[in-house]
């Protein structure tokens, strides 16, 4: 009879956040909970959390950074400088980068939101590991990699060592079938789910999206979803690598990607289908991602709105915008509401002036910034007074998140938030 | 450090990282600087009624959102000895043993401390004794590798040194 030892030998299933964990410990077979060490492939800092590990870094008894192309260093929370602070902050970002001869450093006029710049810049690609000192740094799961936030230690070790250490996760499958309904988007789709499993119902777990649905989704939704993971606690959001998303990194990156598929028999904690058909433009209500309703429970209490911002590393590509255009289009924002359109990339802002997108924006009376952070965590560029209710496009919805602590966020699409612009209140493009 | 002692300051569930330093101080980085404005939204009191040793003692998910270790260095620098909670947001966990901040999941422990209680900390066993109440509740010790780690002052340290 087999004892307990010997049948932790047996080689158990893995899913594709732990294939990837395994080959980059240089293990063949790793378990939930398992300690590893794991080589990185990026390690990614911006204008908050960079200075810190800098500072680390400087206490560290080491020559350098252990790879100057395997490090993106990106100023986009507080740029251009809000103050002179964040000068600072920027100043020694950028003189760290120049010190290290760092190859992926960029400066205002390249830069754009790092979530959304670095899948276009081709900085990553399926198979990878990588690490980020921001929590959004999840996104990158929609091209098949291993990517997960952490704070500004971890990214001062990853730069200084190239590797870091991990608690193997376990997963939740999300198994997707069916497609979207017009104005149905990704964004719907996590904040559906996260008001299904709660802001920590993936806590310390994989996100692993698959299913028949997946095809049927856009890069720019996948990024979306696997932005969003972090918002249900997640450790990391996955997706498997299909022809789109090989599409897209042919399309943006000369780097050699690895598909990792999850075998059959790999085990879940738990497993979820959803039909994408079924779905319908969903809210997160302040102030948590979870508190959510759908369009149709929101026209019980109509909520009228002062500020809508479309934007950020989770919806500030360029579907995101073409969506927003579309509704916008020979139509004009409310009075008295502010409506900020905040291009992710320096390529979307350019793409979406070719495109006319931008005309559509400002004729409508809306503002198109430079791409920033700003106003997605109260930095600058559209901050709420008290008692102010703003719908947003960004990730959380948080106290104080956005501005004073008496005001009030609601998470939406780019198709719900720019209808909600239209009509003063939150609302979806039929109803205009 | 293998142990903490200290009066509990208390919070519930889903302490997130914008209310534990609000964004809009993230343009310091200086811990002292952060200290003074730690807890700001959710607790405007935190800042005048925090001493040093004090215990803080929370329910789910604490620390969620965003990765910035400017939270756990603000806890650190106001003083905060150990962070007890139900259970942690995963970078917050990440964070504060890489800063040598202490935390330490009980569920047991998050439910029946109230704020003022006097409370002991053994971190090699994950003892928790309630002296006001004269209860013990077992939170779940750190792995060696992680004492290692906390017993060292940080993960910088703990590079240094291996």
């Amino acid at each position: 009879m087999a004892d307990t030892s010997e049948s932790e030998d047996i080689v158990m299933g893995m899913t594709m956040t732990q294939k990837i964990l395994a080959a980059h410990a240089g293990l063949a077979q790793v378990q939930k909970g398992q300690l590893i060490e794991a080589d990185l492939d990026l390690v990614l800092g911006n204008d908050i959390t960079s200075p810190v590990a800098i500072k680390e870094m400087e206490k560290m008894n080491v020559e350098g950074v252990f790879h100057k192309d395997k490090i993106a260093l990106v100023p986009d929370h507080f740029v251009p400088n809000k103050d002179i602070k964040s000068a600072e902050h920027c100043k020694c970002v950028r003189e760290f980068a120049r010190r290290n001869d760092i190859t992926n450093y960029f400066e205002v006029g390249q830069m754009g939101i790092e979530h959304a710049l670095l899948p276009e810049k081709g900085l990553t690609v399926a198979g990878d590991v990588i690490i980020g000192a921001d929590s959004h740094t999840c996104t990158y799961g929609a091209l098949g990699a291993f990517s997960t936030g952490v704070g500004s230690t971890d990214m001062a070790a990853g730069m200084a060592t190239g590797k870091a250490w991990f608690k193997v996760p376990g997963a939740i499958k999300f198994n997707l079938t069916g497609q979207f309904a017009p104005w149905v988007s990704g964004k719907d789709l996590i904040l559906h789910i996260i008001g299904m499993i709660g802001v920590d119902g993936a806590l310390y777990q994989s996100m692993e999206f698959v299913g028949p649905g997946v095809s049927n989704m856009s890069m720019d939704d996948r990024f979306t979803v696997a932005n969003m993971a972090i918002e249900a606690g997640g450790k990391n959001g996955i997706f498997p690598v299909d022809e789109k998303a090989i599409a897209y990194m042919k399309e943006h990156s000369t780097r050699e990607y690895k598909i990792f598929e999850a075998d059959e028999d790999a085990e879940y904690d738990a497993v979820y289908d959803i039909d994408l058909g079924t779905l319908r433009p969903t809210i997160a209500y302040p102030h948590l991602p979870e508190n959510t309703r759908t369009i149709d429970e929101v026209r019980e209490n109509p909520v009228q709105i002062d500020q809508v911002v479309i934007g950020s590393c989770t919806n500030g590509r360029l579907d995101d915008l073409r969506v927003a255009a579309k509704v916008l289009d020979g139509r004009k924002v409310a009075p008295g509401v502010r409506c900020i359109i905040i291009p992710a990339t320096q390529q979307i802002y350019l793409d979406a002036m070719q495109e006319g997108l931008l005309k559509i924006f400002i004729e409508a009376g809306a503002v198109v910034s430079t791409p920033t952070c700003g106003p997605c965590l109260g930095g600058y560029m559209g901050i709420l007074a008290a008692g102010e209710k703003c719908i947003s496009t960004t990730n959380r919805n948080f106290v104080g998140r956005m501005g004073h602590v008496d005001s009030e966020i609601y998470l939406a699409s780019p198709a719900t938030a720019a209808a909600s612009a239209v009509t003063g209140r939150i609302s979806t493009p039929d109803e205009l | 450090m293998r142990e903490a002692k200290g009066r509990v300051i208390k919070y519930g569930d889903n302490v997130d990282t914008d209310v534990i330093i609000p964004a809009r101080y993230l343009n310091s980085s200086d811990p002292a600087e952060l200290a003074t404005h730690c807890m700001e939204d959710i607790d405007k009191e935190f800042v005048h009624k925090v001493r040093p040793g004090d215990i803080m003692v929370a329910a789910k998910n604490f620390g969620c959102g965003s990765s910035r270790e400017h939270a756990p260095i603000a806890i650190k620098a106001s003083g905060i000895s150990c962070v007890i909670a139900e259970t942690f947001a995963r970078i917050f966990y990440r964070n504060a043993i890489n800063i040598g901040l202490p935390i330490i999941e009980c569920p047991d422990a998050s439910r029946n401390i109230q704020e003022g209680d006097e409370v002991l900390i053994d971190f090699e066993t994950g003892t928790i004794t309630n002296v006001t109440r004269n209860e013990q509740y077992i939170g779940q010790a750190f792995p060696p590798f992680m004492q290692k780690i906390i017993d060292q002052g940080g993960l910088i340290n703990y590079i240094n040194n291996k």
